[in-house]
C-alpha cells in the first residue's frame, strides 16, 4: 500500500501530473521532498492547503498520511 | 426546502427556480443569482474542476451556515463542474424567505463564499490556450465583509 498525492488545479500543471504514489507513512518533510521544487515552494505558502483522507488540515505541517490515504494539495480556489 | 447540487451537465436555472419557488409555499420573497460564462471577452471555454471529498460537503456546510445566519425558508445552491461554453450557466443560488432582506443577503453570502472559499478551480481557454483563474482582490474583499 501507498499514499496517493493528488495535485489539484494549477498545481497539476506545475507538477506535470495529476497524481503520484509514494510509500507510507508520509509526513510534511517527506512530502516536500517528493513533489518537486516548484510544488514544494507553493506548499510553503499559507494560501495553499492540504487535505488528508478527505479532511483539510488545520496545520499542514502536522501531516501524517498512512497506508491507503489520499493527500490532496489544494491551491487557492476560484468558483462561481 | 434545501437543494444543494453539483452538476456535470448544462442546466436550466429557470426550471430549477420554478420548482424551488413551488416548494416553498407561503414565502414572502425569492432572490436568485445566476452566474454565466461571459461571452464578450474572447473566452472560448471555461472548465471548473473540483475535489470530490471536499466540494459538495463544503457546499453543504455553507448551506448550514447560511440557514444559521439568515431567517430563510429555503435555499437552492447549484454549481456546475466540467467544461462550459460562453453563455452557459455556472452557478445558481436562490433563497426564499418571509422577508426580502434575508433572501437577498443569503444569496450574496453564498455567492461570495462560492467565488473565493469553496473547493473549485477555474480555468479558461483563450486562443486555444488554457489559463488558470484566481479570485480577484475584490472577491476576497467581498468575502471579508461577512467575517464581521
Amino acid at each position: 500500500m501507498a499514499v496517493t498525492i493528488l495535485f489539484l488545479g494549477p498545481l497539476r500543471d506545475l507538477a506535470g501530473r495529476e497524481a503520484m504514489e509514494v510509500d507510507a507513512p508520509l509526513e510534511w518533510a517527506g512530502l516536500l521532498e517528493v513533489v518537486g521544487a516548484d510544488v514544494a515552494d507553493q506548499l510553503q505558502q499559507a494560501r495553499v492547503n492540504i487535505a488528508c483522507a478527505g479532511k483539510v488540515l488545520a496545520d499542514k505541517m502536522a501531516l501524517q498520511a498512512q497506508d491507503g490515504e489520499e493527500v490532496a494539495l489544494l491551491p487557492p480556489v476560484s468558483g462561481g | 426546502m434545501r437543494d444543494i447540487r453539483l452538476l456535470s451537465e448544462p442546466f436550466n436555472p429557470g426550471a430549477l427556480i420554478g420548482e424551488f419557488t413551488d416548494a416553498n409555499p407561503g414565502l414572502g420573497g425569492v432572490c436568485t443569482f445566476v452566474g454565466e460564462v461571459r461571452s464578450d471577452t474572447g473566452v472560448e471555454a471555461l472548465e471548473l474542476s473540483h475535489y470530490e471529498p471536499l466540494t459538495l460537503p463544503g457546499m453543504e456546510q455553507l448551506a448550514d451556515r447560511t440557514f444559521a445566519r439568515f431567517d430563510l425558508m429555503g435555499l437552492l445552491m447549484v454549481h456546475r463542474i466540467g467544461r462550459m461554453q460562453p453563455g452557459e450557466p455556472i452557478v445558481c443560488v436562490s433563497a426564499a424567505a418571509k422577508h426580502r432582506r434575508a433572501a437577498i443577503d443569503a444569496v450574496d453570502f453564498c455567492m461570495d463564499h462560492l467565488k473565493a472559499a469553496a473547493w473549485f478551480w477555474k480555468r479558461e481557454q483563450r486562443d486555444g490556450q488554457w489559463h488558470w483563474i484566481e479570485p480577484r482582490n475584490d472577491d476576497y474583499a467581498d468575502l471579508a465583509r461577512w467575517a464581521k
